[in-house]
């Protein structure tokens, strides 16, 4: 076994980085742009006294619609659209594409759902004091949801951890790749057992730092 | 009463809820009502009588249906969106649950309505945070998270930010009845204190009667979205129409007795 390690270990600690790489920029992805969605949506959700409340019902609509597609059938739907943006379709960079298109509405939702959980009577205050919808945001809002909120990017990244690994079977690369080309296609079980140990490692530890971040953060 | 300028005019005001079967409930029905400066006015009722509504009319947290509001000289429902901002830093209001930021410590809340009109430099807001909290009795709790705070110390807290800006108006919501009864006294007299301190003029919805009868000058009670009657605490010569006003006349008259019995002149604070 350690032998075994040892043969595919460079190819693994590529796999590694690329498995970072995809997380990272679909990560990134989602906390700048489905961040904002995510305001945007509660701003102009339902129950909620917002201007252009059909702004939320079509951003809605969108949402729901991509976060319909299996994530499968998501990245070859996107192939034409990762080529113009990736250059390519196949390798991380390109994997990243559908990640994100992915991840921006999945984290939309939950910063949606973090915000719900201010309460009401906090914005109100902030409105009777005279704050602008904006301050309302950036100081009310994001700074009382801000670790329920860090949880909630934990529970994206943990979801795309394994996202990532379903972008291999189209040549995307990282550790679920690997898994798949040596241990499933190979048979080869002691670099699947490895890939898979990796794996939990990663998602113990994603785990066991959001929830010490999301702690510190909560002053509640 | 001499004939002053109200700091407050309420004019034929109407507010109307959709219920959601249909329909609608109307919470407060064309009232009429003046404050005037610097006394403490007290709105009683049952719940769902409109007091509630009737005191966020002021401030317009509830745009009325009809009528005029008017705060200061200001007639804010014909004010636009920015100059309503700009009129709010003068009203203050503090909340039965408080309403603080969770997530900032004590001089971030109190920061917080001088921070949103970026009206001061930092020494000078430091200074205002400081004044404000030892106004409140809160010295040395600056840096503390209000999860570390009684109910009485966050009521404190959400006086002292109400305060910040310098209110002409501090409305009140049910300050006390999240409060034990000693708490409820000794937030009660930080109010009476304030009012005869800074002048700010102050409006409290409650349903303790006993503790708006020791506070309050004048007083309404609200039955059905209108004002059933309204009167000075201290007036006896006209006996009152409704139970709710003849209870917090007798809580009054009590709240009176024991000030002379203690030896203070009545209206004095208490310790």
């Amino acid at each position: 076994m350690l032998e075994k390690f040892l043969l595919v270990a460079p190819e693994l600690w590529r796999a590694f980085g690329e498995t970072l790489l995809m997380l990272g920029i679909g990560l990134s992805a989602a906390v700048l742009l489905g961040g904002p969605l995510g305001v945007i949506l509660f701003l102009n959700g339902s129950g909620e006294p917002g201007r252009g409340r059909s702004i939320g019902k079509v951003l809605g609509w969108l949402v729901n619609t991509v976060r319909s597609f299996p994530f499968i059938i998501l990245m070859v739907a996107l192939v034409p659209f990762t080529r113009i943006v990736a250059g390519t379709s196949i390798g991380p960079l390109a994997a990243s594409v559908p990640l994100s298109c992915a991840a921006i509405p999945y984290f939309a939702r939950l910063v949606e759902q973090q915000l719900h959980e201010v309460p009401r009577g906090v914005i109100e205050a902030a409105e009777a004091m005279g704050a602008t919808r904006l301050q309302i945001v950036t100081r009310v809002l994001l700074l009382e949801a801000r670790s329920g909120m860090v949880l909630a990017l934990t529970v994206l990244a943990i979801s795309f951890l394994s996202y990532s690994a379903v972008a291999g079977v189209v040549g995307g690369g990282g550790i679920g790749d690997l898994a798949i080309r040596y241990g499933y296609y190979r048979f080869e079980t002691d670099v699947m057992v490895i890939t898979v140990a990796i794996l939990i490692a990663m998602v113990q530890l994603i785990q066991f730092g959001g929830g010490r971040i999301a702690r510190r953060l909560d002053k509640r | 009463m001499t004939a002053s300028v109200p700091v407050i005019r309420v004019e034929r005001a109407s507010k109307a809820f959709p219920l959601p079967e249909g329909g609608r409930f109307d919470a407060v029905r064309e009232i009429s009502l003046d404050v005037l400066p610097g006394e403490i006015f007290g709105l009683v009722g049952r719940s769902g009588a409109g007091k509630s509504t009737l005191l966020r009319l002021m401030n317009l947290l509830e745009k009325p249906d009809s009528g005029s509001i008017t705060v200061a000289g200001q007639e804010l429902t014909a004010l636009g969106a920015r100059e309503l901002r700009e009129a709010r830093r003068r009203i203050g209001m503090i909340y039965q649950h408080f309403n603080l930021l969770a997530n900032a410590t004590v001089f971030e809340n109190v920061a917080f309505p001088l921070r949103i009109h970026g009206a001061m430099n930092a020494p000078r807001l430091k200074a205002r945070v400081a004044e404000c909290l030892e106004l409140v009795g809160l010295q040395g709790k600056a840096g503390s998270y209000p999860a570390r705070l009684s109910g009485g110390q966050k009521q404190r807290v959400a006086i002292a930010r109400a305060l910040a800006s310098y209110p002409t108006v501090l409305l009140c919501d049910e300050p006390t009845s999240a409060l034990d009864p000693d708490t409820t006294r000794s937030v009660l007299d930080t109010l009476r204190d304030i009012n005869a301190r800074l002048g700010v003029t102050i409006v409290i919805v409650s349903h303790e009667l006993q503790a708006l009868g020791s506070l309050c000058q004048r007083a309404a009670v609200v039955e059905d979205g209108r004002i059933a009657e309204l009167f000075d605490l201290r007036d006896h010569s006209v006996p009152r129409k409704t139970s709710l006003g003849r209870e917090l006349v007798y809580h009054a008259a009590e709240a009176h007795a024991a000030e002379v019995h203690a030896g203070r002149p009545p209206g004095e604070l208490h310790a």
